[in-house]
């Protein structure tokens, strides 16, 4: 069973995020990761780098596939994990961790109140794989 | 699990396609091919049809050998690539791949004519399981008194693995040592489980069961075809490298007339191996650019999990097929570099 952390925001695009302050950090969840399987390879944005709720910041490959990565909030990213181009792994190894992506300032916080809860993302990725 | 050409297959198993890849490089993996098509050629001109049918020499094969060869059309494309294995003069067996088999069946059929060969799909009678690696001999020899080591590389021995009667070919799709099993297909479970025993699946080290991710990964590192992508009937067989199998001095085949001219012509363009000089993986489908200008395709692209480099084939014009020459791929919009480099990229040490 996948591990769905209670104190994250998650997206119907298998994003987590966590809010500190103004800022939402951003990462796939450890379903994500394990539909995807080793991941070789992340693009990130660069810092600044402006980006509406929705909107693809970047991708996620494993040996097989290649997956958009969206934000769900809109904002300016003021962090990227730039040690995931040396070691993508640590988003099998802790997606929610050391696997996180990017860190945004939101300008409309309230937009994460539109996420799903842990119970809510639980019960979406169940019904998807059904 | 996907589906595969009719069949249920696991694209990989929990281990894992980085870890399935590297251990059958290190040790061995296991996989399940039964998906494989099969047909039976039997009769007193099995080898004059089979060679009117295919590109390479069955007429050079003897009892107990095998041989990598193409179902061509008239103009020299690719109906589908498949190994020849030769039981007896009047026995031959085609393996054929599994979303063709029905294809194949029907062209082969089409073109039986008056011969005294007598054709069958058998391919739901057998199972393949193919145990690749270095350990693959060690592990499959627990299970069978057929002496392994005598076996040449693309020869095989029928007999029986953990008393089931097997064909067992020293033949795969890595580019490692190992064997391929037929057998009927009600043992596939038996001889599944037998090999992952014999092979300690689920110590640190042991065998390691392998899905579809990592077939393709081994067979690319190794700079092998894959149908569908590398070849097809848009390809010839020269474009492709496999003028190898091209017997074009035998007797008359399906194509041959056409191949020999493009060989005397020379190809446009040709199947090239890249590698990624920049960040970025290529993947099937995405466009090659030389100096600005969209030239081809990439027909395989993948991140290559041993040599841990980010590697593809491609078509390319042949003024550009130059090991070293630099090329760009479209990777959905962002222009990576990469150069061509020989092939294969993986090359086992005897």
């Amino acid at each position: 069973m996948a591990n769905v952390p209670e104190n994250l925001h998650y997206s119907k695009d298998h994003e987590w995020v966590r809010v500190e302050g103004d800022t939402a950090v951003i990462g796939i969840t450890d379903h994500a990761q394990d539909q995807l399987g080793d991941v070789v390879y992340v693009e990130l944005p660069k810092s600044s780098d402006e980006f509406a709720a929705n909107d693809s910041f970047g991708s996620v490959e494993s040996v097989k596939a290649v997956s958009e990565i969206f934000t769900p909030v809109t904002g300016s990213v003021t962090a990227v994990n730039e040690s995931l181009a040396d070691e993508p792994e640590k988003v099998n190894k802790d997606p929610y961790g050391d696997g996180w992506m990017i860190k945004i300032r939101m300008s409309k916080p309230g937009e994460v109140d539109s996420l799903l809860t842990a119970a809510e993302y639980e019960d979406f990725t169940k019904a998807e794989s059904e | 699990m996907v589906e595969f050409s009719g069949w249920d297959m696991p694209v990989q198993y929990p281990a894992g396609t980085v870890n399935e890849h590297v251990r059958t490089r290190t040790y061995a993996g296991l996989f399940d091919v039964s998906h494989m098509g099969e047909i039976d050629v039997r009769g007193r001109d099995a080898i004059a049809f089979v060679n009117r049918v295919t590109s390479n020499d069955a007429g050079r094969l003897v009892d107990g050998q095998a041989q990598y060869s193409a179902l061509t059309t008239p103009e020299g494309t690719v109906i589908d690539d498949l190994l020849v294995y030769r039981f007896a003069e009047d026995r031959l067996l085609l393996v054929v791949n599994a979303g063709t088999t029905e294809k194949d069946w029907d062209w082969i059929g089409s073109h039986r004519g008056k011969v005294n060969a007598e054709l069958r799909n058998s391919s739901a009678e057998y199972c393949q399981l193919a145990l690749q690696g270095p350990g693959a001999l060690g592990i499959l020899q627990k299970l069978t008194d057929v002496p392994l080591a005598e076996i040449k590389y693309y020869h095989f021995r029928e007999g029986e693995v953990d008393a089931v009667p097997a064909i067992v070919s020293r033949t795969g799709y890595t580019g490692e040592d190992g064997f391929e099993v037929y057998a009927a297909s009600e043992t596939a479970e038996q001889l599944w489980n037998k090999i992952l025993d014999a092979g300690n699946f689920g110590s640190d080290d042991g065998v390691l069961p392998c899905g579809l991710a990592a077939r393709n990964t081994l067979r690319l590192e190794a700079g092998m075809c894959l149908y569908g992508h590398e070849i097809d009937e848009t390809t010839t067989l020269l474009e492709a490298n496999l003028g190898w199998i091209c017997k074009l001095s035998k007797s008359e085949f399906i194509g041959r007339d056409r191949l020999l001219k493009q060989k005397e012509e020379g190809v446009k363009r040709k199947l090239i191996g890249f590698e990624v000089t920049d960040s970025g993986i290529a993947r099937d489908g995405q466009d090659v650019l030389i100096d600005a200008r969209r030239v081809g395709q990439v027909t395989s692209g993948s991140p290559a999990p041993y040599l841990k480099r980010n590697i593809g084939m491609a078509y390319v014009p042949v003024e550009f097929a130059i090991e070293g020459r630099e090329i760009e791929i479209d990777v959905r919009g962002r222009l990576v570099s990469a150069r061509v480099v020989s092939m294969p990229f993986y090359k086992r040490k005897k």
